[in-house]
């Protein structure tokens, strides 16, 4: 958990590029799940932000 | 080696372009094949998103181009990530999805299983296999239309021998509840060869060197499945789930053979309620913010599972 913290912090790809998937798959859970409205509402953001953070992080050194 | 190629390119050319070819960088000439191709790709790639980009945020209609445009900011986003009717669609297509990865890659996985095992018939069988592969989806969809006859249809026979109930008494097409299960069967049926001819490779690309290895260190059957198939075909399954999810994701022909969206909504998955709202309601700001939805969550999916089969490569 420290390293991947540290990693965060020192931008290293491997742990952003996690973040940016975790965003991305919950995104996709958002938008397809039949139980809450709001999530539907708010999953396009989520995936957006996913997305773009995952092509940006994946420039970042390992 | 490139010096080679370029001077023996120089000695062939017309004195003209030898000339010419003689005076160019390797990097300039890099760039002469390299540029048709990135102007092709922008204006069949980049230049579409972009503008779709930008009539997502107008009211642009396509059947009334004289109208006045307005600018909308993301009302159009805002109306779709609020309306029920596109949030059952997604539900549709979530089921669609993954029902049909499921059995696709079960059935597909176990088929490859059993064609990679010797045995007499095995390429006749192969053959047999992949054959509904190879038709076209409207076709499967108009012919499935009559399978599906609850009176003269061959699937609702089947199932009444094999369970016991009145043929006529359920309709896979015009029941809510089936309905959803009636795409899911004909899409399995009809991709699950392309499913099984991927694990095949796979399988067929493992040494047999390691499952003697395996041998003579008394692994058992099972577990040289669990150690040495499984992890070795998982990139290629991988690789399968990624082309059939994205197929799957953007489902148009063989549902509307089909069922047509029907009943009411229920198989309406998201590119048939795009098409809807695009060409017969021509919504075509609105219907443009939609495609940019879907297009985000494919491309985002599509960045998880090539790092994952790197992953999985890297192994």
């Amino acid at each position: 958990m420290r390293g991947f913290v540290n990693g965060l912090i020192r931008l290293r790809r491997g742990p952003w590029e996690t973040v940016a998937t975790v965003l991305i798959a919950a995104g996709v859970v958002m938008l397809m799940q039949p139980f809450a409205l709001a999530a539907y509402t708010w999953s396009f953001a989520v995936t957006l932000t996913g997305t773009v953070m995952f092509i940006v992080v994946s420039h970042f050194p390992e | 080696m490139t010096d080679d190629i370029i001077s023996r390119e120089r000695a062939a050319a017309p004195g003209a372009l030898r000339r010419r070819i003689g005076g160019l960088s390797d990097r300039a000439l890099a760039w002469i094949f390299i540029v048709p191709t990135i102007l092709l790709l922008l204006a069949i790639n980049i230049f579409p998103l972009i503008w779709t980009i930008r009539l997502s945020l107008t009211n642009y209609r396509a059947n009334r181009t004289n109208a006045e445009l307005e600018w909308v900011g993301l009302r159009n986003y805002e109306r779709i990530l609020t309306d029920p009717d596109i949030w059952n669609s997604m539900q549709a297509t979530a089921h669609f999805l993954v029902w049909t990865l499921v059995f696709q890659v079960l059935i597909g996985f176990s088929l490859a299983y059993l064609i990679n095992k010797k045995f007499k018939g095995n390429d006749l069988w192969t053959t047999i296999i992949v054959l509904p592969m190879m038709l076209s989806p409207a076709v499967v969809g108009n012919f499935w239309t009559f399978l599906y006859q609850p009176q003269i249809g061959l699937f609702n026979y089947v199932v009444a021998f094999v369970s016991g109930v009145d043929p006529s008494s359920f309709s896979m097409i015009g029941d809510v509840r089936l309905a959803p299960w009636s795409i899911v069967i004909v899409d399995t049926w009809m991709w699950t060869p392309f499913v099984m001819l991927i694990c095949l490779a796979g399988l067929r690309s493992i040494p047999d060197y390691i499952y003697e290895a395996a041998e003579v260190d008394r692994a058992s059957r099972w577990r040289q499945f669990w150690t040495i198939t499984i992890p070795m075909v998982l990139p290629f399954l991988m690789l399968a789930v990624l082309f059939r999810g994205i197929e799957n994701f953007k489902m148009f022909d063989l549902v509307v053979q089909l069922t047509g969206g029907g009943p009411g909504s229920i198989t309406e998955l998201t590119s048939i309620n795009l098409k809807r709202e695009a060409f017969e309601k021509w919504r075509t700001g609105y219907s443009s913010a939609y495609a940019i939805i879907l297009f985000v969550t494919v491309f985002g999916l599509a960045s998880i599972y090539v790092k994952a089969l790197n992953k999985v490569k890297e192994r």
